[in-house]
């Protein structure tokens, strides 16, 4: 068969996509080391936006801002993996139960559902049962949203991992909790830690949902971001936007490596 | 001998399937007892039952006469070597092996000590702080061997461990596990499929085929006296003649050959009409007239052996093994033979 590459069309259909996808992160990053304060032509290269990021004006409430989002990543991170592995470990250990396709479904449905309704939903399930919005539902939608992002990795790692190391664990006098802490959940750690960079990113980077559920007053980067575009876009907002980026591709590359690790080491 | 395992009328079902229909054997301590089988006769499920990982539907297994259905796996002094040896890929050589004493609460120093001792045992203390991976297919079965011997289990079951192996390994493990299991004096529960394993190994062998036990008994008993069609056919060569029995008394049968000789032999059913006698080939021999006349299709040369393919009249086929010696007369193919059965020879069967 012939491969998808020799198919005509194929480079240019792929150039097109990465220019397109790319060609303004390219932009956004170049632009940040921009000498000058005019978005649109090069003054020079330097790192003077950076330093406005970190000392500016701005700085604090985006120093305030980043401390919610990566403490709310961590804590939703957390969670979210925490239950992505209990559901996991239901769906592909729990043998057959009732309803367990339609909690598979329930596990996937926020890859599924527009951003824009969960976060509508969310907002008017917060205010009918009449939590205060801010930092803590915040917190609350982002370990709903990321279960799927940690569950996806280690389900997968699970469903490699076959059932006789567990056993031949309790054959060998562990019992159930020992079984899991000394053999599965070793296995499963290249799928446990993907599964949380993930969440971790997922979290960091929202903002639909977290612009309708923060409530006024409270920030996370990327809403204190868009708050200060509408003012008009400065340079130092293409400092900070790289500055998200490059630790978004770090995660991401991580979770991918520890993936690819944890494949070699395959159980 | 005391019983070391009591299974009595096992019953497994899964879901509409039987795996096991009312098994029933008594495996006594210190001794090498094997289940041998066809693929999917239920030999790994049995013993998954005895080790925790399946409830059984109905019956009931004792372990030194204690009832066992409510405990857990770790809760009983039964260890398993996998098929698929399942050592833990994260863990040493050493840790895999220590394993089990650690989870029993065995201090370091010595659980390190009595690891050590098995590795020896296993001839692979130089590998103590290797990891399984890189380990070859029979050191890794080893290791398995060694890690389920630590703990000093009661019993030992063992679901085809050689089956991965090839045939050098395989006849070199075989020696070493029987000596093992005489030097430890554990009981062993040995699985395979493969009949001359059974026989060369075990104090008592169970044949099982879909789900039942077909006969209990030593090597020798299983080749020699087979209960009935299975068996016969399952463990080495054996010729089934269908024959008339006129009469069953007291063990004994008398039966009616095709072509018309009558026999009295050994009987395992009470029955008579249309049976099936089973000879093995290497209790036949070749005369002028004998109680049996066939037609030689093909001589094989086996070395040692000599095997003639015949048919009788009816069309029946059989085999004879005869011993390769200078005195052996060799048939031409074509020829017509009288074949005479050797006293006890002849055994006839249930179905
Ligand atoms: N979990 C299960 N669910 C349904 N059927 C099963 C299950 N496990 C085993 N069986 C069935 O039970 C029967 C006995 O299986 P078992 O694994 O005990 O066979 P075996 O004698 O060990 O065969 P082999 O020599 O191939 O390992 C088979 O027909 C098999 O399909
Ligand atoms: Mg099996």
């Amino acid at each position: 068969m012939k491969g998808v590459r020799h198919y005509p069309g194929f480079l240019g259909i792929a150039v097109a996509c990465l220019v397109v996808l790319y060609a303004p992160l390219v932009v956004v990053t170049i632009y940040s080391f921009n000498d000058s304060p005019s978005i649109t032509t090069w003054g020079g290269f330097s790192w003077r936006w950076y330093a406005d990021v970190f000392t500016g004006p701005e700085a604090e409430r985006f120093g305030a801002a980043a401390w919610n989002s990566v403490t709310i990543a961590v804590l939703a991170a957390t969670a979210s993996t925490a239950i992505a592995v209990a559901a996991a470990l239901a769906m592909i250990r729990g043998g057959r139960f009732r309803g367990k396709s339609a909690t598979y479904a329930l596990i996937n449905l926020p890859l599924l559902v527009p951003e824009i309704v969960t976060a509508v939903a969310t907002l008017i399930f917060f205010s009918a049962i009449g939590l205060t919005t801010g930092y803590l539902t915040i917190l609350i939608a982002h370990i709903t949203f990321c279960i799927p992002f940690a569950y996806l990795p280690i389900a997968a790692r699970l469903s490699g991992i076959e059932e006789v190391y567990e056993q031949a664990a309790r054959d060998l006098y562990a019992t159930r909790a020992q079984a899991f802490r000394l053999v599965l959940l070793p296995l499963l750690m290249p799928g446990v830690i993907s599964g949380y960079l993930l969440a971790f990113i997922i979290s960091l980077d929202d903002f639909i949902i977290t612009n309708f559920v923060k409530g006024a007053g409270m920030e996370t980067l990327p809403t204190a971001i868009f708050g200060s575009v509408k003012q008009g876009i400065k340079p130092n907002i293409m400092a900070i936007s790289t500055l998200m980026l490059a630790v978004s591709v770090l995660f991401v590359s991580l979770s991918y490596l520890v993936n690819r690790i944890g494949q070699k080491t395959r159980a | 001998m005391s019983t070391a395992i009591d299974i009595s009328s096992v019953v497994k079902r899964y879901g509409t399937a039987t795996a096991l229909h009312g098994v029933s054997m008594e495996i006594r301590d210190n001794e090498f007892f094997t289940l041998l089988g066809p693929s999917g006769c239920g030999k790994t499920t049995l013993l998954r039952c005895i080790a925790g990982f399946e409830d059984v539907t109905g019956g009931e297994i004792r372990l030194f006469g204690r009832n066992i259905a409510a405990l857990e796996p770790n809760q009983r002094p039964v260890n398993t070597v996998f098929q698929q040896y399942a050592l833990f890929p994260h863990m040493s050589v050493i840790d895999n092996v220590a394993f089990g004493l650690k989870m029993k609460g065995v201090a370091l120093a010595e659980r390190r000590a009595v690891a050590g001792r098995m590795l020896e045992m296993v001839h692979l203390s130089d590998f103590a702080d290797r990891m399984p991976a890189q380990l070859s297919g029979g050191q890794q079965q080893r290791v398995a061997l060694a890690r389920a011997l630590a703990p000093a289990p009661k019993v030992l079951l063992l679901d085809e461990p050689l089956s991965a192996l090839d045939l050098k390994l395989r006849q070199a493990m075989r020696v070493e596990l029987k000596t093992l299991q005489e030097q430890t004096g554990i009981t062993f529960v040995f699985v395979t499929h493969d009949q001359e394993e059974a026989l060369t190994m075990s104090d008592r062998i169970a044949v099982m085929s879909q789900g039942r036990v077909q006969q209990i008994g030593t090597a020798r008993d299983i080749y020699e006296s087979p209960h009935n069609r299975f068996v016969a056919d399952f463990i080495g060569e054996t010729n089934l003649i269908e024959v008339d029995v006129t009469a069953v008394s007291g063990g004994m049968a008398d039966v009616v050959l095709p072509g018309g000789h009558r026999l009295r032999c050994p009987a395992e059913t009470t029955a008579t009409g249309r049976h099936h006698l089973s000879i093995r080939p290497e209790r036949l021999s070749l005369t002028g007239t004998g109680e049996l006349t066939g037609t030689v299709e093909r001589v094989v040369y086996l070395g040692t052996d000599l095997q003639l393919l015949a048919r009788l009249a009816d069309g029946t086929p059989f085999t004879v093994r005869l011993q390769n010696s200078a005195r052996t007369q060799v048939p031409e193919a074509g020829a017509t033979v009288g074949l005479h059965l050797e006293e006890g020879a002849a055994r006839l069967l249930a179905d």
